[in-house]
């Protein structure tokens, strides 16, 4: 989407870009090596202060801390992508249809989306997770339920926008198939819209992934997730407060970062 | 009136819908509960007369007027995993009973906590003449709002109990023993949901505000030559408030969720710990109610906070 003129750097986008930036190195970089293993322990090594060694200290295995958050921002990142691109997806694909068609099935669509948004959306999830059981694929599958009326609405609304647009309707009269007004002609020009959509999708996906994993009903373990990091660490509160400070201020990093950034791709358009 | 009356029907219609989603989602689509009961090792014969006694034999929608009848009546069903006794299985009304009074409790301080703390800073923040103060009020409630309740009631927990010791973490008491002690408890992990809600609807008074403030009817107040409490006061804040109630009526749902993580935090026998258990051990009863409960309570506000705005502002009944 980048413009040859250039765009408009605000310091919303700066700061934004910089914040996901790092997140997104370290959980890229902690896919291929992390400054330890996350599963090596050492009794000597427990509940050590941070320090140069160990940026965030270690905990009560004496694991390291920061090696253990760049994993857990890879499983949160990774789930929140998968949430998103489900429900974005799916957005994308019944948003089009109604909005551009309409008729009595936009209509069903509606209710049952205003339906899904009255609910408060970790209830809904959780009924999901309850009738499908706990797990990975599961959460992505109860996430993506849930986050799916937000996307149908804000594609519908910007494909009843355009389909009276003056060079929509050249384009039908000079016989351009219905798939192809969709997708290449309305499709590209709401873009801008989605994506602060999706950046903010993105934000709600990390804070329900961290949620239902800090209630054990999210990621399982062995596998590491910043909310499962939490709630092992708030038993050690009093020994070790920066074991649980360390997941949690990177989760409110992470969702700073993405609403900063979708504060300031809305300020691109302006 | 006619209004009431279609309100009224639309809200009843919706329960009905929500009470079957719930029970296809809990009692048809999960199958058999009879092995999860009996477990996988009892015979075919005590399988099938608990089938009868339990009346899976009768086709969905008769199971269904059957089981909301009861749950009009009262009768909410037995829970899977929990047992009275060796013979008896556990009726998922008592299980619920006394954990209501601590989520509802613990819902309503949060209430009044956002209320409490966004409106004076709504107001603040909207006169501020002042620059630095203006930034530094956008920059702590946008990181305010980023803050997971679960992590923001770990870090109450830790400053609060640990530093400061206000409290006992873990120290709950009930209500039925010491009603200050128990709301006093309650206070901490209000803090933790009301926090980030009352940043939100600070932020979303002082646009409100703002918008009000360059109103007509604000210049005529001034050339009247009204003090700018009174125009604040008098004036602006009353319409600023309209969209603020419906705000605040939307967010009634998120605290209900928000107490369902917050509890666990603070290990707050509410309904809430009990969803979440309830999920973990797939007893499925049990997590039908609660869900279906909490889904009515949130309905409920809804069509509390429609009625509500229609008082406070005669101009939208007029239309």
């Amino acid at each position: 989407m980048k413009k040859r003129s250039g765009i408009k750097w605000n310091k919303y986008l700066i700061a934004g870009l910089c914040m996901t930036g790092l997140v997104v190195f370290l959980a890229l970089l902690g896919v291929f090596w992390t400054p330890y293993s996350t599963t090596s322990m050492s009794a000597s090594q427990r509940f050590a202060a941070p320090s140069l060694q160990h940026l965030f200290g270690t905990d009560n295995f004496g694991r390291d801390i920061f090696s253990r958050v760049m994993k857990g921002i890879g499983a949160t990142i990774w789930i929140s992508t998968l949430v998103v691109a489900l429900s974005g997806g799916v957005g994308i694909l019944v948003g089009a249809l109604t909005g551009y068609f309409g008729g009595i099935v936009d209509e069903v669509v509606m209710r049952f989306t205003d339906a899904i948004n009255g609910f408060p959306s970790i209830l809904l999830a959780l009924v999901v997770i309850s009738v499908l059981g706990t797990g990975q694929r599961n959460l992505v599958i109860s996430l993506g339920i849930v986050f799916m009326p937000s996307f149908i609405r804000i594609v519908r609304s910007e494909f009843i926008r355009l389909r009276d647009a003056d060079y929509i309707s050249r384009a039908r009269l000079m016989g351009v198939g219905r798939g192809r007004i969709l997708f290449i002609h309305i499709l590209p020009n709401i873009f801008s819209t989605f994506w602060v959509s999706v950046m903010i999708g993105f934000n709600n996906a990390i804070l329900a992934e961290s949620g239902m994993s800090y209630l054990g009903i999210g990621v399982q373990p062995p596998q590491a997730s910043l909310g499962k990091m939490l709630s092992d660490a708030q038993g050690y509160l009093t020994t070790a407060p920066w074991y649980a400070l360390a997941p949690g201020l990177t989760i409110v990093w992470i969702v700073l970062g993405f609403s900063l950034l979708s504060e300031g791709i809305q300020r691109l358009g302006k | 009136m006619k209004y009431l009356g279609k309100k009224i029907v639309t809200l009843i219609m919706t329960l009905f819908v929500v009470s079957a989603a719930a029970f296809i989602a809990f009692q048809i689509i999960p199958g058999d509960v009879v092995t999860s009961i009996l477990g996988t090792e009892a015979t075919p014969e005590r399988e099938a007369q608990l089938r009868e006694e339990l009346g899976l034999n009768d086709p969905p929608v008769v199971r269904y007027f059957r089981w909301a009848g009861g749950v009009l009546l009262g009768d909410l069903g037995i829970s899977y995993r929990y047992a009275k006794n060796m013979n008896e299985m556990m009726p998922v009304a008592e299980l619920i009973g006394d954990k209501l009074p601590v989520t509802l409790s613990l819902a309503a301080i949060s209430l009044v906590l956002i209320v409490a703390v966004s409106i004076p800073l709504g107001v603040l923040w909207a006169r501020s003449r002042n620059k630095v103060l203006d930034a530094a009020l956008g920059v702590i409630t946008q990181a305010t709002m980023a803050i997971p309740s679960f992590f923001l009631g770990i870090l109450v927990t830790y400053l609060f109990g640990m530093v400061f010791k206000c409290f006992v973490p873990g120290g709950y008491v009930s209500y039925e023993k010491d009603m200050g002690g128990f709301l006093f408890y309650l206070l901490f992990p209000a803090l933790a949901i009301a926090l980030p809600k009352a940043a939100m609807t600070a932020r979303f008074l002082r646009g409100s505000l703002l918008t009000e403030l360059r109103a007509d009817y604000v210049r005529t107040a001034r050339s009247k030559g009204c003090g700018e409490r009174r125009v604040m006061y008098g004036h602006v804040l009353r319409n600023a408030m309209m969209p603020v109630i419906t705000f605040l009526g939307m967010i009634i749902a998120e605290i209900v969720a928000g107490s369902i993580v917050v509890e666990q935090v603070f290990s707050l026998p509410g309904i809430g710990r009990l969803l979440i258990s309830s999920i973990s051990t797939r007893d499925l009863p049990v997590v039908e109610i609660l869900i279906l409960y909490i889904t009515f309570v949130v309905i409920f506000v809804y069509f509390l906070v429609d009625i509500l705005y229609r008082v406070v502002d005669p101009r939208i009944s007029g239309k």
